[in-house]
């Protein structure tokens, strides 16, 4: 069994080490340019200047940091479940690398067209829910335990309505090929027929990384750090590596699935370079947006945060999925899928609006002596 | 290119690369991190306190109870993607009750969440 690899007939094993092996050489650059990128970003933001000493404007920044982390001595606690505490950094990023396989960067330009490959995706995306908990259980640290724990409470919390806006995105494409739903969308992104999917995959996904507003896992006034704490020099980096892998790759995801990839606004006429370029312009608006929300919010409280995803996205994604087999059954015409979806999305805003705005309520005695036991 | 055979290598490679990458990182760190034995080094991080017994102790209840739910959702989502995929030109089925089908079994569901709302099994305490 042969493949076709820029040309040359080779043996599939080789094809796909190949094309893993560029894989591995993009995300670390990619990994180490966001690193910096998000430091630049969040300074300007608050008016500082950010890394300025490493390097031509600081751009050194992430090598000198790779390298400090290399050489810094590794610690393990002295309780720690020796293997559980070792093999949880592997659970952690492996899945993350794994997703790699299917994404679409350009016309014929992926490691593998995966004929399900969303639903590969949302499956290995949620292994390393495991690796947290694995992290946080083997430590014995109990800052590591509650975050650990809350860690999976939360992502098992957004991975619903992510599987489920994702799905009602396939229904409408009609497809689980993620080079065919990009393919589709040569004049309409699929953003404009669901509006509402983007929207909630957008938040889930926020969640999902555990960047800010939903960082209680690692949230540094609560738990320290949570799983990490006790994991020091390049085991940590290895988590850090995943969390920007990740965000690297939902972008992508979201770019290719909701705004076109490649393929809007021009279709397949164009050359492969500005394939490319138009994936990397759509990736890197979609992760420039991800550092905007960290500045911007707060983190939320445990209760809002759970109670969100169960109480307003879960429904909502539900609805919208019926809402996509109605239209489709009956053939009535896409607008209502715009119509509806737009509807959504503005009632989405009236409850988050008038959740923040609702004042904290004050706890009951009883759950006050409940939550101080063990959380 | 499209066998199935030929995706799913690539799938296993990844794995084996992912693997090694963090291997390899792990490798380098121990050839060129400095190593010492100290006993204190092995405590764990506790405000400065040192900790008192193990920290593997009891977890909360709710965390389980949000697992359960979890659970039915997912396995639900699971049943819900082959639906979604074929239910337009269902075979051998007007494609309306295979739609109507579904909204009865998530309609089923969404009692259960009901339920687990009025409950307060949603409501973090």
């Amino acid at each position: 069994m042969n493949n076709d690899l820029f040309g040359f007939e080779i043996n599939i094993w080789l094809d796909a080490a190949a094309r893993m092996g560029l894989i591995t050489g993009v995300m670390t650059v990619v990994v180490m340019g966001l690193i910096y990128i998000e430091r630049k970003i969040i300074a300007r933001f608050q008016m500082r200047l950010g890394p300025t000493r490493t390097g031509p404007m600081g751009l050194m920044q992430s090598l000198a940091d790779a390298l400090k982390l290399v050489g810094k001595e590794d610690l393990r606690p002295a309780g720690a479940d020796p293997w559980v505490f070792e093999l949880a950094v592997y659970f952690v990023f492996v899945p993350v690398f794994m997703m790699f396989v299917a994404i679409p960067f350009a016309l014929n330009w992926e490691v593998r067209v995966l004929e399900l490959g969303l639903f590969y995706v949302v499956a290995v995306s949620s292994i390393n829910i495991v690796g947290l908990v694995m992290a946080g259980w083997a430590s014995d640290n109990r800052y590591a335990m509650i975050g650990g724990l809350r860690a999976a409470a939360q992502a098992i919390s957004y991975e619903i309505p992510l599987v489920l806006a994702l799905l009602a995105v396939a229904m409408v494409a009609g497809s689980l090929n993620l080079t065919e739903i990009v393919a589709g969308q040569g004049r309409v992104p699929l953003i404009v027929w669901q509006p509402l999917a983007f929207a909630i995959f957008y938040i889930a996904m926020l969640a999902e990384m555990g960047r800010t507003p939903f960082d209680i896992a690692v949230g540094e006034s609560e738990t320290a750090g949570g799983p990490h704490i006790e994991y020091s020099g390049i085991r940590w980096s290895m988590f850090f590596l995943a969390e920007y892998a990740a965000l690297f790759l939902l972008c992508l995801i979201a770019s290719a699935v909701f705004l076109g990839g490649w393929a809007w606004p021009l279709g397949e006429d164009l050359g492969r370079g500005w394939q490319f370029a138009l994936t990397a312009i759509k990736t890197g608006l979609l992760i420039f947006s991800v550092f905007w929300v960290r500045v911007t919010m707060p983190r939320l409280r445990i209760d809002q945060l759970m109670s969100f995803s169960w109480k307003v996205l879960l429904p909502l994604s539900f609805v919208q999925i019926l809402v996509n087999g109605l239209v489709l059954v009956y053939d009535w015409p896409d607008l209502l899928l715009l119509a509806t979806g737009g509807a959504g999305v503005v009632l989405l805003f009236v409850v988050i609006d008038r959740g923040v705005r609702r004042p904290r309520p004050r706890p009951a005695p009883l759950a006050a002596a409940e939550s101080e036991a063990v959380a | 290119m499209d066998t199935l055979f030929g995706n799913y290598v690539a799938v296993l490679l990844a794995s084996v690369v992912g693997f090694m990458m963090v291997m390899s990182a792990l490798l380098g760190s121990r050839l060129l991190a400095p190593f010492s034995k100290e006993r204190q080094k092995g405590t764990t991080y506790e405000c400065g306190m040192l900790p008192i017994r193990r920290a593997s102790t009891n977890v909360g209840m709710r965390f389980y109870l949000y697992a359960i739910i979890f659970i039915i959702f997912d396995v639900e989502a699971v049943f819900i993607f082959p639906w979604a995929l074929s239910f337009v030109d269902m075979p051998g089925a007007p494609s309306a009750m295979a739609y109507w089908e579904m909204v009865i079994f998530v309609g089923i569901l969404g009692v259960g969440l009901a339920y687990a709302w009025k409950k307060g099994a949603l409501q973090w305490r």
